[in-house]
């Protein structure tokens, strides 16, 4: 019987099936149900497949490398931005190359569902000369991650498995086989792959670059690559999930190109073109497939998409905006409701972030001048009414910076607000740099025991804090631990207050477990007292 | 044969226990299936919503095209107005007649309920109420259900009612029946 399954969780389940010895991760929505899915699953358990979240993407790119250099099977898991945080560590994999296979899946969010930008990671694995998957349902989930692995074991480089948001959290039911064995332990000997000198990288750079026309020809030979030629005057290239949308529209009338591995097989594009008068391009994220495909032709084709406003340029796809594009009739029938109100998502009832924005209000009334820094978390919430509590919000750890840069700049007071998760991720540098600079900044470490924006993963710092503030050189005087209640109100203000005063670097850290870890506790305690 | 169902409500009120209890009982049933989530930060006091797909044949896309749905069922009846686009001709919409006001500016109830009864097809009931009469404030969402169960063509009730006992079995005995009670009493109560 099929499994019912998350994209997300086909990805999980695929990679166990092909012999996966690692996961590893940092929580990012749509992604992070892929590394759960791993650590809850019997299989898992069983052979002890390392699954604990990492500290941030770029830890866990570079233990994966570890892995494979050891011959295992590894896999990365991350949102689309979390790419950026690895980039240093991905694209050099590429030149290293890698022993054990090694998976790099990407999870973007077209639309912006939970993020700050709509990226398209194709680029990413373009720019690193690496093959990329891009499965377009969740049968090809999961199927594909035996592939990938075995693709990335034949070229000896990490391949990269690209979703989007739609697909990483849609179900549908999926067939399995039988799980693989796991690689033996078989460490790497060769230094002058591993050790990147400018004399061993430049030589596996140009092998990287030698490599590129048998991924080529590897893409044009893909199974996952297909031609359907319906004898359409349009044809149609569809990659990865799109593809769903254009069958949902036109079943089989219209010639359809799907590509879910790249390089971009350029063979059956050109095919495509010889037997059709124009091209669609059909793709969720950036005009990835559709700025090569005018490459390849004749500038006299006609290509259609993203860039000439066939498509929108931005957003996700939707069967609606697909079908249009195909010259199809909407199909609406009601127009909107008049009587709707957005609801936008709030802090929870009793979180602890709440105490900690009301406080913070409370006093900077009395500094008009103040300027706050937030970050990326359940937090970021605050800069919606009825707190309208910071300033910015830009990328994991830019809290503390930007209020230092500010700060350096001239802003007084200047506030950071950081979550515990966001500050291991990418705070504590900054912080570093902060004190180093004797930056007249107040850090506002909101600690809530948790990763709890993306569903309450382990928190790689939690009961370390005050530890890690002092050994980065915070002084003891300055460094705060609160409980934040409505009822300590009156001590958190006065701490605020006093700190916003001081010429160098606060940390005050609100520490209160958060309500909806708490709740899913209580709810186990119950249910095992009542078994 | 298929049936196209927007889920929709206010983050917390267990519209995914209703997706997972459609998609148990299509499983079950051998049916295919495609259910697309919001999972992440739109869970937390604001709109949320699901595409349900059920099918006899193979289904390709993950989101319901507008005009699309046969059913929008919903926890919350500003949410269910709030994809009427996708309503298709003939559709149905099943949902809690009972506002929940957590934004500011949440429209006038009757104008809201007015404009919801002008439909053509709308069943509409205090979920809440009747799950709290039955001593399970937790099964509003079953109570659902039970009054979408004849618009589900694809599925039958005691499909559902199967799943119900599938889904919430590891829960314990006394869940199962309160969430029976309430599918039970949400299908009786539109009869």
């Amino acid at each position: 019987m099929k499994r019912l399954l998350l994209g997300d969780e086909a990805i999980a389940l695929g990679a166990l099936y092909a012999g996966l010895s690692g996961v590893y991760a940092y929580p990012g929505t749509p992604s992070t149900e892929i590394t759960e899915f791993i650590q809850n699953d019997p299989l898992a358990r069983e052979r002890g497949v390392r699954s604990r979240w990492c500290t941030n993407e770029k830890t866990a790119m570079e233990a994966a490398l570890g892995m494979s250099y050891a011959g295992k099977r590894a896999l990365v898991c991350m949102k689309h931005v979390g790419m950026n945080v690895c980039a240093d560590a991905f694209v050099n994999a590429a030149i290293t190359g890698v022993k054990g296979g090694l998976v790099v899946v990407a999870a973007d969010d077209p639309s912006m569902h939970s993020s700050q930008n709509e990226q398209d990671s194709r680029f990413y694995g373009k720019f690193a000369l690496i093959p990329i998957l891009e499965p377009s349902d969740q049968q090809e989930c999961f199927d594909m991650m035996a592939d990938a692995f075995r693709l990335s074991e034949a070229v000896r480089l990490p391949v990269l498995v690209r979703i989007v948001t739609r697909l990483a959290h849609s179900r549908a039911g999926v067939a399995v086989g039988e799980p693989a064995v796991e690689n033996a332990l078989v460490p790497d000997n060769e230094r002058t792959r591993w050790v990147l000198l400018p004399g061993n990288a430049k030589r596996q750079y140009a092998a990287l670059v030698d490599k590129q026309p048998e991924l080529l020809l590897r893409a044009q030979d893909s199974r996952w690559n297909a031609l359907e030629d319906a004898g359409s005057p349009l044809g149609v290239i569809a990659c990865g999930i799109a593809c769903n949308y254009v069958r949902e529209a036109l079943p089989d009338e219209v010639s359809v190109l799907k590509v879910s591995q790249y390089p971009l097989p350029e063979s059956l594009v050109r095919e495509l073109a010889a037997s059709c008068e124009e091209i669609l391009v059909v793709e969720d994220g950036q005009p990835f497939a559709e700025e090569q495909v005018r490459g390849l032709l004749d500038p006299e084709y006609p290509v259609h998409g993203r860039l000439d406003g066939h498509l929108p340029r931005t957003g996700e796809l939707t069967p609606d905006s697909v079908a249009e594009a195909l010259g199809q009739p909407a199909g609406q029938v009601h127009l909107p409701a008049r009587n709707l109100a957005p609801r936008p998502p709030q802090l929870c009832q009793g979180c602890g972030h709440r105490d900690v924005y009301a406080a913070l209000n409370a006093v900077l009334k009395g500094f008009p001048e103040a300027r706050v820094f937030g970050d990326i978390g359940c937090y970021t919430l605050g800069a919606l009414p009825p707190y309208r509590a910071i300033d910015t919000c830009v990328d994991m750890g830019a809290s503390i910076t930007m209020a230092k840069g500010a700060a350096d700049a001239g802003v007084h007071p200047a506030v950071a607000v950081i979550g515990d998760s966001t500050f291991t991720h990418s705070g504590m540098t900054s912080l570093l740099d902060a004190v180093n600079d004797k930056a007249a900044i107040t850090v506002i470490l909101s600690d809530n025991l948790t990763t709890a924006m993306t569903g309450g993963q382990d928190s790689a710092g939690t009961h370390k804090f005050e530890a890690i503030c002092l050994a980065l050189g915070v002084e003891r005087e300055h460094l705060h631990v609160v409980v934040p209640l409505p009822k300590n109100m009156e001590e958190i203000t006065r701490i605020i207050r006093e700190e916003l005063e001081y010429k160098g670097v606060s940390v005050i850290i609100p520490q209160r477990e958060c309500m909806q870890t708490l709740a899913r506790k209580n709810r186990q305690i119950s249910r095992l007292r009542s078994k | 044969m298929k049936t196209d169902i927007k889920l929709a409500g206010v983050g917390g009120q267990g519209i995914l226990s209703i997706a997972t209890v459609l998609g148990e009982a299509a499983t079950a049933a051998g049916l295919y299936l495609k259910q697309a989530e919001v999972h992440g930060m739109s869970q937390r006091g604001g709109d949320v919503q699901s595409d349900l797909r059920l099918s006899t044949e193979p289904i390709f896309s993950d989101l319901i095209p507008q005009g699309g749905a046969d059913l929008i069922l919903s926890m919350e009846p500003m949410e269910a107005l709030r994809y009427l686009p996708y309503l298709a001709e003939g559709g149905a919409v099943v949902t809690s007649s009972k506002p929940f006001v957590n934004i500011p500016d949440y429209p006038a109830e009757t104008e809201l309920l007015s404009e919801l009864d002008a439909l053509p097809k709308v069943v509409r009931m205090d979920i809440e109420a009747v799950a709290k009469g039955l001593l399970a404030p937790r099964s509003a969402n079953m109570v659902l259900l039970g009054m979408a169960a004849p618009h589900i063509g694809i599925l039958s009730p005691e499909d559902l009612r199967q799943a119900i006992r599938t889904v919430f079995a590891r829960k314990g005995e006394k869940v199962v029946e309160d969430n029976l009670k309430a599918f039970d009493a949400g299908h009786e109560g539109i009869q």
